[in-house]
C-alpha cells in the first residue's frame, strides 16, 4: 500500500482463530524488525507494516517478509490479559436503553446482564486514539446504529453498533446506541504507551452504581484508580 | 530572554508540524506531520535546520505574528503574499527578522499551504516523539490569538546562498499519481475507467484529515471488514463519494480502499483548495 507500507491480508473473517493467527505473525514480524524502522498494526484479518521512510527495494522487503511468515506454521497463542472495566448503566448515561428495551423486548436489567456477562476480545485499536474494537457481543443485543448519529457522544460512553460494542475514549460524534458510561481512561496522552489494553487482550464489564461511578471518576482523576487486570488463559 | 513569537491574529488555520508520529498507530494515533512534506523539507533545508524540525503550517489565510527575538525565517509552499512589516518578501529566500518585526500575509496567490520555518525551529512540547499538533494529543491543535510560541533563537546565518529556485507552477498541476489500492481489483472495469478518465473537483470538505471530491461515481462495492488505512488511501463510500485520506487520518476504516496516492501525490493534493480540479494517474504497483 503506497511507497512506505506492506499490507498482508488473511481470509476475510472476524473470528478469534483468525485474530490469533494475525497476532502471532505480527509478533514474528515485530521480532524481525527494529522498532525504529517499522510499526506493525493489525485489524481483524490484516497486518500493515509501516516503514519510517519510503521502502527502497520493495522486492527485497517482500522476500524478507515472506521468509518470516513462512518460517513457522504452528500458530502459538500469545499471552494476554483480562481487564475488568466498570460501567454505570444509570438512566443518566444509558440514553438508548429504553429504545433497545422496546426493540429487543428485554427489560433494562436483562440488557445490562447480557452486556456484562461475556468476556470480550480486543481485536485492535482504531477509529479514535484508544478506541477498542471488541468482539463477542451477545446476539440478543445486536442492534443497528442510530439513524442519525449524535453530534456529540460523551467521553466514556459505552455503545452498541451491530455486532460490536465499545467505549468512546473521548467526546466525539457517534452513531452507536448508548447504554452506559465508564469512568476509566482508555487513552492517556501523559503515559507512554498511552493505552493499557492491547490487541488480543480480553475485557469484561461490571456494573457500578451512580455513586460508585463518582468515586471511581475521582480516583481516575487523581491517578489513584488502577484497572483490575489479570493473566488470561483462555 | 526566551525566544518567542506572539500570535497577534491567528488567521484561518495554522498548526505546528514536524516529521510526524511514528509507532503509535497501534493505539489509534494518526501519523500527522506536514501535509506537503516537500515544501516542509525545503524550508528546513534552506535555513540549514536539522531535518525533521518543527515549522508552522499555514493554511490559505495567514496569521499576524510578532517576533520577540531576532532570527532567520523562510517561507516555502503556497504564495500567501507574506510581508515583514510593510515589505513584501519572497518564498524560498531566507530573511533576517529583528525584535518587534511583524510577519503578516496578504491574499492567496497560489497553492493552499505554506510553511514558516525559523532558524533552530519551534520549540513546542513533544508528545509521543513528535511536536505535530493534533486534537486530543497536544495541548493546542491550532493557532490562537495571544498565544506565545517558543523557538530556538539561533542567529547563525543560513549557509551560503541557500535560497532555492522553485517552480510554483507545480501547484497548478492536476495529475495525482496513484497506485491500485487493496480493493482496486474488485471495481468493475467501467468504474475503473470512469475514475481514471474523469476530472474531479475538490469538495469544500477538505482538511488535514481528508480531502473529499465533489463528483459522485456509481458504486456497487460492499463495505469491507474494517482494515488499516494510511495517508493517501482513497476510499469509496456507499453513496459514491471519493474520500482521500490525508496526514491526520484515522488508522482504520471500513470503506473499500480503491486507490493509494503516492507521497508526491499527497504533497500536490495538500496544495489544492475547494474547486480545484484533479485527475488520477495510475502507476503500476512498484
Amino acid at each position: 500500500m503506497g511507497e512506505r507500507s506492506i499490507l498482508i491480508e488473511f481470509e476475510p473473517q472476524i473470528s478469534e482463530i483468525c485474530l490469533e493467527k494475525v497476532l502471532f505473525y505480527k509478533n514474528q514480524l515485530e521480532n524481525f524488525y527494529l522498532k525504529e524502522t517499522v510499526e506493525v498494526i493489525n485489524t481483524y484479518n490484516s497486518l500493515l507494516i509501516i516503514y519510517a521512510s519510503n521502502i527502497e527495494n520493495v522486492y527485497d522487503e517482500l522476500l524478507g517478509v515472506k521468509e518470516v511468515l513462512s518460517g513457522t506454521n504452528i500458530v502459538k497463542k500469545l499471552k494476554s490479559k483480562l481487564h475488568h472495566i466498570p460501567v454505570c448503566y444509570d438512566p443518566e448515561f444509558g440514553l438508548d436503553l429504553p429504545y433497545i428495551s422496546e426493540q429487543k423486548k428485554l427489560t433494562q436489567k436483562q440488557i445490562i446482564g447480557l452486556h456484562s456477562v461475556p468476556v470480550y476480545t480486543v481485536y485492535f485499536t482504531g477509529f479514535l486514539p484508544g478506541f477498542l474494537y471488541l468482539g463477542g457481543l451477545d446476539e440478543k443485543l445486536q442492534i443497528s446504529r442510530r439513524e442519525s448519529p449524535r453530534m456529540l457522544v460523551s467521553k466514556g460512553a459505552v455503545g452498541i453498533g451491530e455486532k460490536q460494542t465499545g467505549i468512546y475514549p473521548k467526546s466525539s460524534p457517534g452513531g452507536w446506541q448508548i447504554i452506559g458510561n465508564s469512568p476509566v481512561n482508555f487513552f492517556d496522552k501523559n503515559q507512554d504507551p498511552p493505552c493499557e489494553i492491547l490487541a488480543g487482550d480480553k475485557v469484561k464489564f461490571y456494573a457500578v452504581t451512580r455513586s460508585e461511578y463518582d468515586v471511581i471518576f475521582n480516583e481516575v482523576k487523581s491517578g489513584k484508580f488502577h484497572l483490575r487486570s489479570e493473566k488470561y488463559e483462555g | 530572554m526566551k525566544a518567542e513569537i506572539e500570535v497577534l491574529q491567528p488567521g484561518l488555520f495554522s498548526t505546528i508540524q514536524d516529521k510526524g508520529r511514528f509507532g503509535y498507530m497501534k493505539y489509534g494515533v494518526p501519523m500527522s506531520g506536514p501535509m506537503d512534506s516537500n515544501s516542509y523539507h525545503l524550508a528546513n533545508l534552506i535555513l540549514n535546520n536539522k531535518p525533521g524540525i518543527a515549522v508552522m503550517e499555514i493554511t490559505q489565510m495567514g496569521p499576524v505574528l510578532k517576533f520577540l527575538h531576532s532570527g532567520y525565517l523562510v517561507i516555502t509552499g503556497a504564495d500567501l503574499k507574506p510581508r515583514i512589516n510593510k515589505n513584501l518578501i519572497r518564498n524560498y529566500i531566507p530573511y533576517f527578522f529583528k525584535v518587534g518585526d511583524e510577519l503578516s500575509f496578504g491574499g492567496r496567490q497560489n497553492g493552499c499551504r505554506c510553511y514558516l520555518a525559523v532558524s533552530g525551529g519551534f520549540n513546542t512540547r513533544e508528545i509521543f516523539g513528535s511536536q505535530s499538533w493534533y486534537e486530543g494529543i497536544t495541548d493546542h491543535f491550532h493557532l490562537g490569538k495571544g498565544m506565545r510560541l517558543e523557538f530556538n533563537g539561533s542567529t547563525s546565518i543560513p549557509s551560503g546562498n541557500a535560497s532555492v529556485k522553485y517552480e510554483t507552477l507545480q501547484f497548478k498541476k492536476e495529475e495525482i499519481q496513484v497506485f491500485p489500492g487493496p480493493e482496486y481489483d474488485k471495481l468493475p472495469d467501467i468504474l475503473k475507467t470512469e475514475i481514471l478518465s474523469h476530472k474531479f473537483k475538490i469538495d469544500k470538505q477538505n482538511n488535514r484529515m481528508a480531502v473529499q471530491l465533489e463528483e459522485l461515481v456509481s458504486n456497487s462495492l460492499k463495505p469491507i471488514i474494517t482494515g488499516p488505512v494510511i495517508p493517501g488511501t482513497v476510499q469509496l463510500t456507499p453513496s459514491g463519494k471519493l474520500i482521500i485520506l490525508m496526514r491526520d487520518c484515522q488508522t482504520t476504516g471500513g470503506y473499500p480502499r480503491i486507490l493509494q496516492v503516492s507521497e508526491n501525490g499527497i504533497n500536490r493534493l495538500a496544495q489544492k483548495v475547494q474547486g480545484d480540479n484533479i485527475s488520477f494517474q495510475l502507476s503500476p504497483v512498484q
